[in-house]
């Protein structure tokens, strides 16, 4: 068991993890999820006493990492496949780690096979790829057979084989009561692999819940309907009566409708009824990925841009006129709130978020539209730093996305977290 | 105490499976003993036309141990590496995953190290003193003389020292190559510059090396220093209780 309570880490005037309270209970595997810089590796070296936090405090069965008698028969952890000494073969690695927790040398060998290194044990860890660093860090971990085992991205750089092999690894660690923490960004892996998610965003708690429950939460299950494409009236006629009947639906790119807060059944009816044809209904189902994505929007830190490549083309007329946009209220990418959802506290305003990418033309843009093929607008010089209209596309979001305009912010977060969306916005 | 026996076996494992043990420590020997013995030929040679001062203050035994001051980088390498590795590694996490108490980690380490440093230094200031003797010949000195066996003993002790000295400066860096970039110009120039040139003499002599040097010194005739061999030692084991509290200071304080 882990217990986290209130825990805060700052560095100097950055805050890295903000008032973390949460359990990692024996017997699941729980997944620790969130951006990159969001404070994971952070929260795992807080746990192991490595780093000590500014604020509260983390316990393993009951106790702070440092008082844990004989903690590496207690606790195990991979945090960093590369943290190796590249001139020290495996099994030296391995043995001078056992020798620190009175293990005997016939374990180093054990582990060693558990994890399929036996054969290259007598090698120096430097030549060794990243997969086999991953084996060699877990083989560490493992070491102690303890009942506490934190991984920190376990499955990176792992063949296919090697990912089945962590998965049901941890599971059947999990599975004999162990306490098993692991950190991913790789949704589909987590969806696999973990009984119970912990979600930050910039170092705040998102979500503490199981899997099941965190998808249920974070999205909505809806119906496709797509009407004939050649008929736009009998599709404006098939959405009047479903919301009619008390559904919400909004239109996607393509031409076919979202619509959710109905069964598929009276779909079916309803458009009977509007006698309208469909050319698809269908059921779908969020993924994990996707309920992750819509949760953590707003608490990206590091979120990329379009390659405009503006450095080596002349630039060119605004690349979408407005009036092309279709579908009002549709950023490409987002996951915009369903009607009816819960608004996510943490995430992007959808105003903020759709208005922000390309979507404003700026004003310059507009002399160019006018004249046609008026050639460069902007002298070549200017190229790399030319004031093109897309580098509109740089996340403007979340001006102050974790605390939200939301009304009953639990725990208002530390200035500087807001301060760093400001900055983003530069 | 076993936390204690364990982490220094480990640290004993961590020490022998790395091949920059064996080079540095090679090294070390190597160019101490073959830098002291080629000087010692150079003087058994050119005695006859050396000044009347010169020869009154001719110190055998610390000719022999001329090739001190580039074999002493060899283990200033040495300490800054045992060290300085577990963090430019990331190793440094693991090991204190395994071993909180970082007060064990960090002296079963520096232990070990030292220890393996006493063993190579012993055998060099040895090795150098016979090998450089030899070269003299009739000008040399035996370890019946009085003062040198004190001396020899020194010079492996001095050696000793100034490992442990980088291992605590390392500790304080926790780079290697920041260790090295101050720690291998210091001893090599700065220290003997300060510690030679008149105007900054008084603050140079108390420079760990400087201080340190004295004991290897069998005849101090015209060395106008305020303290004795075992006095100028004292100085240096301050130096290096220093660094090692301020190693441990930040070790303990700091993340890892």
């Amino acid at each position: 068991m882990i217990e986290a309570v209130g825990l805060t880490k700052r560095y100097g005037a950055k805050t890295a993890v903000h008032n973390l309270t949460f359990q990692v209970r024996p017997g699941a595997v729980t997944g620790f999820l969130g951006p990159n810089g969001s404070g994971k590796s952070t929260t795992m070296r807080m746990i192991l006493g490595l780093d000590r936090p500014t604020a509260g405090h983390v316990t393993i069965a009951g106790h702070p990492f440092h008082e844990l008698p004989n903690a590496p028969r207690q606790v195990g952890a991979l945090l960093d496949a590369k943290a190796v000494h590249g001139g020290r073969s495996a099994r030296h690695h391995l043995l001078s780690l056992a020798q620190l927790a009175g293990i005997p040398a016939r374990r180093v060998d054990e582990v060693l096979g558990v994890v399929g290194l036996q054969d290259v044990a007598r090698k120096r860890s430097g030549g060794f790829s990243l997969g086999m660093g991953q084996r060699l860090g877990i083989a560490a971990a493992l070491l102690g057979d303890p009942q506490v085992l934190l991984f920190d991205e376990p499955v990176n750089g792992l063949d296919p084989e090697g990912i089945l092999w962590v998965r049901n690894l941890m599971k059947r660690l999990a599975a004999e009561g162990r306490t098993v923490f692991v950190s991913s960004h790789l949704m589909s892996e987590m969806a696999l692999t973990a009984d119970h998610l912990i979600v930050i965003g910039r170092g705040q708690l998102m979500a503490d819940m199981s899997v099941k429950d965190f998808i249920a939460a974070n999205s909505a299950d809806f119906a496709r309907v797509r009407t004939p494409d050649d008929d736009r009236e009998a599709r404006d006629r098939l959405k009047d009566a479903l919301v009619a009947a008390g559904a919400q639906v909004l239109p996607e790119p393509d031409g076919a409708l979202r619509v959710t807060g109905l069964p598929l059944p009276r779909v079916s009816d309803v458009a009977h009824g509007a006698d309208v044809r469909l050319w698809e209904l269908s059921p779908h189902q969020a993924s994990l990925e996707e309920a992750y994505m819509r949760m953590t929007q707003g608490a990206v830190d590091y979120r990329s841009t379009a390659d405009q490549r503006s450095g080596f083309q002349a630039p060119q007329p605004q690349p979408q006129p407005p009036a092309q946009r279709l579908h009002e209220g549709w950023a490409e990418q987002a996951y915009p709130v369903l009607p009816g959802e819960r608004p996510n506290r943490y995430a992007t305003p959808p105003a903020a978020s759709t208005a922000a990418p390309g979507a404003t033309p700026p004003a310059a843009s507009e002399p160019v539209l006018g004249a046609g093929q008026a050639v460069p607008a902007v002298p070549p010089t200017h190229g790399p730093t030319a004031p093109d209209p897309a580098a509109g596309t740089t996340p403007a979001p979340a001006t102050g996305a974790p605390a939200a305009p939301g009304t009953g912010q639990p725990v208002p977060a530390p200035a500087d977290l807001i301060k760093r969306d400001s900055e983003d916005a530069r | 105490m076993a936390v204690v026996t364990q982490a220094l076996r480990s640290e004993w494992t961590k020490i022998r499976s790395v091949r920059s043990t064996v080079w540095t420590l090679g090294l070390a020997i190597v160019v101490t003993v073959a830098l002291g013995a080629l000087i010692s030929a150079l003087t058994k040679k050119d005695f006859g036309n050396l000044p009347p001062r010169d020869k009154i203050a001719f110190d055998p035994t610390f000719i022999s141990f001329a090739g001190m001051g580039l074999g002493q980088l060899a283990l200033i390498v040495f300490g800054v590496l045992v060290v300085a590795n577990e963090y430019s590694t990331g190793m440094i996490r693991t090991s204190l995953a395994a071993v909180p108490q970082r007060g064990t980690f960090l002296f079963s380490k520096i232990t070990i190290a030292a220890l393996l440093a006493f063993v190579v230094g012993m055998v060099t200031s040895f090795a150098a003193f016979f090998v450089g003797q030899a070269m003299l010949g009739d000008y040399g000195a035996t370890l019946a003389d009085p003062g040198v066996p004190r001396a020899v003993i020194g010079g492996g002790l001095y050696m000793t020292l100034i490992a442990v000295f980088s291992m605590g400066v390392a500790t304080m860096l926790r780079s290697p190559m920041l260790s090295l970039g101050i720690l291998m110009p210091f001893f090599f120039l700065i220290s003997a510059i300060l510690g030679n040139v008149s105007a900054t003499k008084k603050v140079g002599q108390y420079l760990p090396d400087q201080a340190g040097q004295k004991v290897m010194q069998v005849v101090t005739v015209g060395s106008d220093t305020p303290y004795g061999p075992w006095g100028g030692f004292a100085i240096m084991v301050l130096w290096v209780v220093a660094a090692l509290i301020g190693g441990y200071a930040v070790l303990s304080r700091r993340d890892a």
